[in-house]
């Protein structure tokens, strides 16, 4: 059995690695194999893996890629995300991708699909549109026809049917994915010594890259080898961090709230590992269903919008009672519409609600951690000199 | 008469037509009910310019009150500044659309109306949110300060370049679900789908002559700018007015001064009134900045440069490029046509193929973007469009960046100095030089 260094050895990795080799080595391993790119925040990830494809996270460059072509595509104001996508696209990293879906998250990412289209015309290309509409027979049917429009889009690509037999196998693989993923988190939530931010950042990181199958071995592997460490308790505080639901912090950015003093507990990093929040059952009509946990039981989060105002910020105050947290650090990317909007609505939930929470800006390149470390230790410090004052 | 001598200077220091003028006291009017609506009783529902269901409001006597255009109204004052900042120390990021803090911050100073009058609290916030991401939360954030009833209508994104039946059966299927009921319960008012027609067919009129007076730049000389003077164009149709009588005979009048202007070969009117002498003819892709909107227009109008096309006036519907008009034969399968179809609901290969279809129909010797920082729904992407623009038609483009409302991002020696060196670059392709035509 691997250690959880070994483990988080090979996610990171994974994480490093701008050309894609593993996703590459699994498209070569057998003829006809077909990758299909994501953009966060969700996608129904069941439908392109029971067409026998691998679903690819892309979640931009991070502070591995250096920009050079991206930056003319985009104006200053515009946040990091999809210029280091392009990047990834111009360099031809992404060349060996047949598809890329682009989730209705923002208009950024919105007006990248277009973009797309025009500079890979040959690849297909989809902006996964998803209902703000949570009535059954209104945004329920209405996602229900766009997830089959999905499927027949990629039937047409791999040349064959995605059979619902075959959805409904890749949803089980799938609940038990997120069964398994919540079970990490909810090791960090209890004893997050034992699962520290960045291991836990980096396994699901990995889950963007492997198939299905072979995350859900991994993080079984961890949990077993988690469970076996002696880790010491430190007296940090508990927090939840939020806004980081895009574009991804810096590795380094996670490392230093840790090392600051502050246990992240709970977080809204790729999204996509737990946006059904109920396992999607495995009989009936697979797309109905699918709909249905989409309508029903998936995550709040800017990108969508709240019917009832009366619970607005409410799953974040919710989750700060579940996990035990005694703060929330908002940690948005710079020009982050859906982020910084919601921000303040989130806040005011929080103050209502007597949580202290702090905010900051990151960059995916961010280099400078030093005022980042410091914002956290002050905010740590004032928890627990004050918190139970 | 001639047209030229029924202009007047008002009070923003630009020279206006008679048809402005018109325009100015609809929208005065409309104020005026907004804000005397706790003594007449009426109601208000809130919602915005792209995807607006005017039509549909009016059916339940209900006022239509619009915060982009609260907003623009008080960056033509100079007010919107402080506003901005005042939301902004209020935990609004610096980062976020300049229209909401506009909004958020002149709600904090009691809703002001132009005519002075505080604006009342909406009966409905009528979220119909059409190509802009923002518009959502928005709305969750007014919701949030004002605590009224909200109901939603979500639009998806034509992002394959044409719109499906699945889009419109989920569209309709909204308004028959949620919109028209809860404005039935907002105005105690009974929907009736004749009294809509009847709008509709308003609508289609008045459409009919925007059509008309916006293909009038395809004329040698341009009668009109259709991005300085094109912003005063569109307001009736694009705010609380399309679906009126008032709205048709806006723009019977306005038809007949650009007619006069074409007969007379005439130029665009200019802030100073007097008709440019044409030497540049621009396609604009963008909203104006309204904290400068004066100057702006001097630094194209003092240059003799017209804006022939503009995508900003395809914000609030698309009449053009595709020919939709209101259809009182389809109500509700039109309105939701509408809010699908507007400019920035179509996807990036579409709006190019919509500027290279303009600088083509009206002769362009150039394509400028005026990028704006608060709004990545046009913004984001325009620099490939604009290289796309330039291969496909072999003009120069051109790019500037200033912001809608907040006057800290209009930087008037910056713009200047871009134009001009752009107004040079159409003159050396004039003389040969520059990139060629794709083939």
């Amino acid at each position: 059995m691997r250690t959880t260094d070994q483990i988080i050895d090979f996610c990171q990795e994974l994480y490093d690695d701008m050309d894609f080799a593993a996703a590459k080595a699994w498209k070569e391993a057998a003829p006809g194999r077909k990758v299909i790119g994501y953009m966060p925040v969700y996608v129904p990830r069941e439908i392109i893996h029971a067409g026998g494809m691998l679903p690819l996270g892309i979640l931009g460059g991070g502070d591995n890629l250096e920009v050079i072509h991206g930056d003319a595509y985009y104006q200053s104001y515009i946040c990091r995300i999809p210029r280091s996508t392009i990047e990834l696209a111009i360099t031809g990293r992404l060349d060996f991708v047949d598809g890329m879906l682009f989730p209705s998250i923002c208009d950024v990412i919105r007006n990248l699909s277009g973009m797309w289209k025009m500079m890979k015309p040959d690849v297909y290309v989809r902006y996964f549109d998803v209902p703000q509409n949570y009535l059954d027979d209104v945004g329920g049917t209405y996602y229900a026809e766009e997830l089959r429009e999905l499927k027949r889009g990629l039937e047409a690509l791999i040349g064959r049917e995605i059979t619902d037999d075959a959805i409904r196998q890749s949803i089980t693989l799938y609940n038990d994915n997120r069964d398994l993923v919540n079970e990490v988190y909810a090791l960090r939530a209890t004893e997050p010594w034992k699962a520290p931010a960045k291991e836990v950042y980096l396994l699901m990181r990995a889950g963007m890259v492997l198939p299905v199958e072979d995350h859900s071995a991994l993080i079984r592997e961890y949990l077993a080898a988690a469970a076996a460490n002696d880790r010491p308790m430190r007296d940090n505080c508990r927090i939840i961090l939020q806004g980081s639901f895009c574009e991804q912090p810096p590795l380094g950015l996670i490392k230093s709230i840790e090392l600051a003093g502050c246990y992240i507990v709970d977080d809204d990093y790729m999204l996509v590992n737990r946006w059904l929040t109920d396992a999607v059952p495995a009989d009936g009509d697979p797309i109905d269903n699918l709909a249905d946990a989409f309508i029903k039981h998936s995550t709040d989060t800017a990108a969508k919008y709240e019917p009832d105002g009366s619970r607005k910020g409410k799953y974040l105050v919710e989750a700060v009672k579940d996990r035990a947290a005694e703060g929330v650090i908002f940690a948005a990317p710079s020009f982050c519409d859906p982020a910084l909007l919601d921000r303040p609505m989130l806040a005011n939930a929080l103050s209502k609600a007597s949580v202290p929470y702090i905010s900051f800006k990151y960059a995916e390149n961010s280099g400078q951690m030093q005022p980042i470390r410091e914002q956290a230790g002050t905010f740590a410090d004032t928890i627990k000199l004050w918190g139970e004052a | 008469m001639s047209t030229q001598s029924q202009n007047v200077t008002s009070d923003d220091g630009v020279v206006k037509e008679a048809s402005m003028l018109k325009q100015k006291a609809m929208i005065a009017d409309n104020y005026e009910k907004l804000t005397s609506a706790p003594e007449t009783g009426a109601k208000v529902a809130a919602t915005y310019v792209p995807g607006n269901l005017n039509e549909l409001i009016m059916c339940f006597d209900m006022l239509n009150n619009l915060p982009e255009i609260n907003a623009i109204q008080n960056g033509m004052r100079k007010k919107s500044g402080a506003m901005i900042t005042d939301a902004e120390k209020m935990g609004h990021s610096e980062d976020v659309c300049t229209y909401v803090k506009a909004d958020i911050g002149n709600m904090a100073k009691g809703s002001i109306a132009p005519n002075g009058k505080p604006l009342p609290v909406p009966d409905l916030l009528l979220l119909s949110y059409t190509g802009c991401f923002t518009f959502m939360k928005w709305f969750e954030l007014l919701r949030d300060q004002y605590g009224c009833r909200t109901t939603m209508l979500h639009v998806p994104y034509a992002a394959d370049g044409n719109t499906t039946q699945n889009m419109r059966d989920y569209v309709v299927k909204q308004l028959k679900e949620d919109v028209i009921p809860a404005l039935e319960e907002v105005s105690g008012v009974k929907f009736d789908i004749d009294r809509l027609r009847e709008h509709l067919r308003h609508s289609a009129a008045a459409e009919d002559d925007v059509v008309w007076v916006l293909e009038s730049g395809k004329n040698l000389p341009s009668p009109i700018d259709a991005y300085f003077g094109g912003v005063y164009y569109i307001g009736p149709i694009f705010t609380a007015f399309r679906g009126t009588e008032a709205a048709v005979d806006y723009y019977r009048l306005l038809r007949g001064e650009i007619e006069d202007r074409i007969a007379k070969e005439l130029g665009p009117v200019t802030p100073d009134g007097e008709p440019v002498e044409e030497k540049y003819r621009l396609v604009v892709e963008g909203p104006p900045n309204w904290t400068s909107f004066r100057d702006f227009w001097k630094m194209f109008s003092d240059e003799g440069a017209v804006v022939v096309a503009s995508t900003y006036t395809k914000v609030g519907g698309v009449y053009d490029y595709d020919g939709f008009r209101h259809d009182p034969n389809n109500p509700l399968e039109s309105l939701a046509d509408y809010c699908l179809g507007c400019y920035t609901n179509r996807n990036l290969p579409t709006r190019v193929d919509m500027i290279e279809k303009y600088m083509d129909d009206f002769q362009a010797d150039g394509f400028l973007v005026n990028s704006i920082k608060s709004c990545n729904s046009f913004s984001a992407g325009q620099l490939m469009m604009m290289r796309e623009i330039e291969t496909r038609t072999g003009k120069p483009a051109a790019f500037i960046e200033t912001d809608l409302v907040d006057p800290r991002y209009f930087s008037p020696a910056n713009v200047k100095n871009r134009l001009e060196s752009y107004f040079q670059m159409i003159e050396q392709k004039r003389r040969g030089g520059g990139p060629a035509k794709a083939a």
